[in-house]
């Protein structure tokens, strides 16, 4: 065992684990942020993304060790009260069918909006093409994605919806 | 809100007053009969609970299991329509499990709306009518001078109005109406109209509980060993590296294999990494698919035992003008759930409490009270969101272990399964081997139609869906089912998954045997089936059937009658012959389900079976070797992602014909709508899943 100090979503925490611990236990387990699901556990299917120093990462792969002293957001942090963009337009979309993977399918879109505002289809394909939806909400992500783009560029414009 | 233990099944509704809880108007209803596919009904129907409250909140009970079919708001939108509810006001309940209470709980069979349709109805109904009975009577005025909207009864004459939660002592006071009236579908204002999820905020925040996510004080985290042979049993293991694992607290066998106990799941994991095991071979240790397909193939020289017997198939088929015949196969696919198996028990000496992700909570009930000893009552099995079913949940395998584990260390236990112990220990969809010949007439149209399945171990699910939907005058089904030692199990659509893939594509290879439009010589063959007949020309018109298409691109076409519902699918195809990879571009489905509850709903499961169905199609096969399960995660077992989508256009057919089902039916016709756009492509017929690129490469 040894510890570790994480700042997640806005709060200090040091926890006592395993070096070789996935970041995905510590926050399931260690501090109860239930919100970051498990699906393979090998980086295959994205159910487990959150954002380290901003970047979308498969937290089931990502050891605690590797990650010391860094900064995570997970969907719980993504906002405090479902104003980001991305989980208003999954609102109007209605998107979640069993809503297992949406905080992964949320958190990697919300890194690709970071770094693309206006992505096209493509960039939507090849940024969440790791990230599996059993139920088949895909193009409903997909419209999602645009409308929040949308919304985020209307903002900026100080446009109204 | 507690119900009283001597409540008589007989009455229709019921009274519950909670006291110091705040007054309660409850409405508990029974009657009704639950009816299956076999047309056999349970005793009773399900049961809801409806409350108000002081406040004017209305809480729904909900006793069908919610894994994204979105039922818990479709049973709460009936009853909130009869009852003139304020929908923003509504809160959801899941029930536990109970032997009875609530009738049937089992989530399968595409049947929660359809089944609880009425009864629900008249609950809402119900209460409603005493609500306005105890209104008139404060007013003084006649019951049928007064109305209701949005939680409040209005006398329209005066300009009166008292909202429900100021009637509630009154109207609990009320008898309760046997045939409540029901409201004039054309008055709806809730049911039919686009209904956002009551869960939705839940699953954008992280904060929907599933129930891997279950975690209570001193509870402790399990992973289990289990056999890599079907069937095979522990002859030693040696534990002493997964105890030395930090956080490892015990580690225990269970016949089914052996449990690391663990302070964290990561600890578990790790401990049961560490665990040598050796196992006997089992009764299974040289099964192999090539083995299971050669058993398949020898049995389909024998008749089998027989299913369906139409007129004479073999003599018409004998004086046939045409004679066409082929062979099908559909793999083992596997549910592979997002959210893998697992299970929370908690068993103490004189009770048992268990959080469990199930399809099917009464038969986990029942189970575990046999195998603890202890009366139903001393056992609360809550149900918990889950991240997917497909038919994976209706087994109980998962909790029953749970529960093993539990009463073996007494303390609380989560057992979590990795992806691979979820996808080596699924119940599989039966692989089928299928001979099927076709006897046609001078015009072209089929007179004899034989097909012999032969499929692993359970004969529902392999014979399910296998009768053709067309005017065929002579039908001879029979099939064989062989135990492989492959667990076989529901999947999504279960026989007509794989059933329709054959009856359709052959369909098509008569269409095209005899030089006609694939649309049109279907539409030949159903003149008994309306419902069906609608839904392929609405799809065909929707879909621009028989327009011109982008070079290489084919369309086909497949209609399924499953579940109560008409389904009608159109996909649009491309296929790279070099690569060998088919693109589906566009899927146009045409659907009859009768009255509907939530169209979003319907526009959403019907998505969702496509991706379902089309996963399965393109890409899934499970292989066994060695007695086991090749595949253990994505890597070997890929399912559909964003960037292989389909473009999807769902097409609601306004019904006031009986309700369907539709959790289901969109998933059987888009394997074969796929193969026969394929065909129409490339001219090469797929006559076994998934898609190979092998089979569609030129050269």
């Amino acid at each position: 065992m040894a510890s570790f100090t994480i700042k997640v979503n806005g709060t200090r925490h040091t926890v006592t684990v395993n070096p070789d611990t996935p970041l995905l236990w510590v926050l399931r387990d260690t501090l109860g942020l239930t919100g970051t699901k498990f699906g393979c556990g090998r980086a295959f299917c994205g159910v487990c993304t959150v954002h380290i120093s901003g970047e979308a990462t498969r937290s089931c792969v990502t050891s605690i060790e590797s990650v010391d002293g860094k900064t995570i957001t997970t969907i719980e942090g993504l906002s405090s009260d479902l104003s980001h963009p991305l989980q208003q337009a999954w609102i109007h979309e209605d998107v979640p069918q069993c809503g297992y993977c949406q905080s992964g399918q949320i958190m990697t879109a919300a890194a690709l909006l970071a770094q693309k505002p206006k992505p096209s289809d493509d960039d939507i394909d090849a940024a969440l093409a790791g990230n599996i939806c059993r139920c088949g909400t895909y193009n409903r992500i997909r419209r999602a994605i645009h409308r929040a783009a949308n919304e985020v560029q209307s903002i900026q414009k100080g446009g109204r919806r | 809100m507690t119900v009283p233990d001597s409540f008589t099944r007989r009455e229709f509704i019921k009274v519950i007053s909670a006291g110091s809880a705040g007054l309660i108007l409850g409405v508990y209803c029974s009657p009704g009969k639950e009816q299956h596919e076999n047309g056999e009904s349970d005793p009773f129907a399900p049961n809801a609970f409806l409350s108000i409250d002081r406040q004017g909140n209305i809480t729904i009970t909900v006793a069908r299991s919610e894994m994204g079919q979105g039922v818990r708001t479709s049973l709460s939108m009936i009853v909130a329509e009869e009852l003139d509810a304020d929908w923003t006001k509504v809160r959801v309940e899941q029930a536990p499990a109970h032997p009875d209470k609530y009738g049937g709980q089992n989530t399968g069979g595409s049947s929660s709306v359809r089944n609880s349709y009425m009864m629900l109805r008249k609950a809402g109904a119900a209460a409603r009518a005493m609500l306005i009975a105890a209104a008139a009577q404060r007013w003084g005025v006649a019951p049928e001078s007064c109305t209701t909207q949005n939680a409040a009864v209005y006398h329209t004459s005066t300009g009166k109005t008292l909202a429900y939660n100021e009637l509630l002592e009154e109207a609990s006071r009320v008898a309760v109406p046997s045939d409540p009236p029901l409201k004039d579908p054309n008055d709806f204002r809730i049911i039919g109209k686009r209904t956002p999820r009551v869960d939705t905020i839940e699953k954008v925040n992280g904060k929907a509980l599933f129930g891997i996510d279950m975690k209570f004080p001193g509870m402790l985290f399990a992973a289990i060993a289990r056999p890599p042979k079907f069937g095979a049993k522990v002859v030693k293991f040696d534990a002493s590296k997964a105890k030395a694992g930090e956080g490892v607290r015990q580690v225990v066998q269970i016949e089914d294999g052996v449990a690391v106990i663990a302070e964290s799941t990561w600890a578990a994991f790790k401990g049961r990494d560490a665990l040598q095991i050796m196992w006997d071979d089992g009764p299974y240790a040289r099964q192999s698919s090539d083995a299971i397909w050669k058993s398949f193939e020898d049995a389909a020289m024998k008749e089998g035992s027989v299913d369906r017997n139409d007129g004479d198939a073999k003599a018409a088929f004998g004086k046939a003008a045409k004679k066409i015949e082929a062979v099908y196969r559909a793999p083992f696919v596997a549910h592979v759930t997002m959210e893998p198996m697992n299970c929370v028990a908690h068993v103490q000496a004189d009770r048992c409490e268990i959080w469990a992700p199930s399809q099917t909570p009464q038969d986990a009930l029942g189970e575990v009270s046999s195998l603890l000893g202890l009366p139903n009552d001393k056992i609360l099995l809550h149900v918990t969101l889950m991240g997917g079913g497909f038919g994976r949940r209706l087994e109980t395998d998962y909790v029953i272990e749970a529960v093993k584990v539990s009463r073996v260390i007494g303390a609380p236990v989560k057992v979590v399964w990795s992806r691979e112990d979820d996808m080596r220990h699924d119940f599989y969809r039966p692989a089928t081997y299928n001979v099927i010949k076709a006897g046609l007439d001078n015009k072209g149209m089929p007179q004899a139609w034989m097909h012999r399945i032969v499929g692993a171990s359970a004969h529902g699910l392999v014979v399910g869906g296998s009768r053709p939907p067309y005017d065929i005058p002579n039908v001879f089904i029979d099939s064989h089912t062989l135990e492989t030692g492959v667990p076989i199990g529901a999947w999504r659509s279960v026989g007509y998954s794989q059933n329709a893939f054959i009856v359709e594509s052959f369909m098509d290879e008569l269409a095209h045997a005899t030089g006609k439009d694939p649309v049109e010589y279907r539409r030949t063959l159903l003149t008994k089936s309306s419902r069906l007949r609608g839904v392929l020309d609405l799809a065909a018109q929707k879909a621009g059937w028989g327009k011109k298409l982008p070079a290489g691109h084919g369309l086909g076409v497949a209609i399924v009658q499953g579940f109560g519902t008409s389904v009608a699918q159109i996909a649009e195809v491309s296929v790279d012959r070099t690569s060998g990879q088919a693109r589906v571009h566009r899927v146009v489905c045409a659907l009859d389900c009768g009255p509907v509850i939530n169209p979003d709903t319907i526009e959403a499961q019907v998505e969702s079976a496509i991706v379902f169905g089309l996963s399965a199609a393109l890409k899934d096969e499970i292989t066994i070797e060695n007695g086991g399960v090749v595949q253990g995660s994505f890597d070997t077992y890929d399912v559909l992602r964003i960037n292989e989508m389909p473009a999807v256009e769902v097409h609601i057919v306004p019904s006031t014909d009986s309700m369907g089902g539709i959790g289901e039916p969109g998933v059987p016709p888009i394997a074969p709508a796929v193969c026969n756009a394929i065909f129409a492509a490339t001219g090469k017929r797929i006559r076994r899943l998934p898609v190979r690129a092998e089979d569609l490469k030129t050269g």
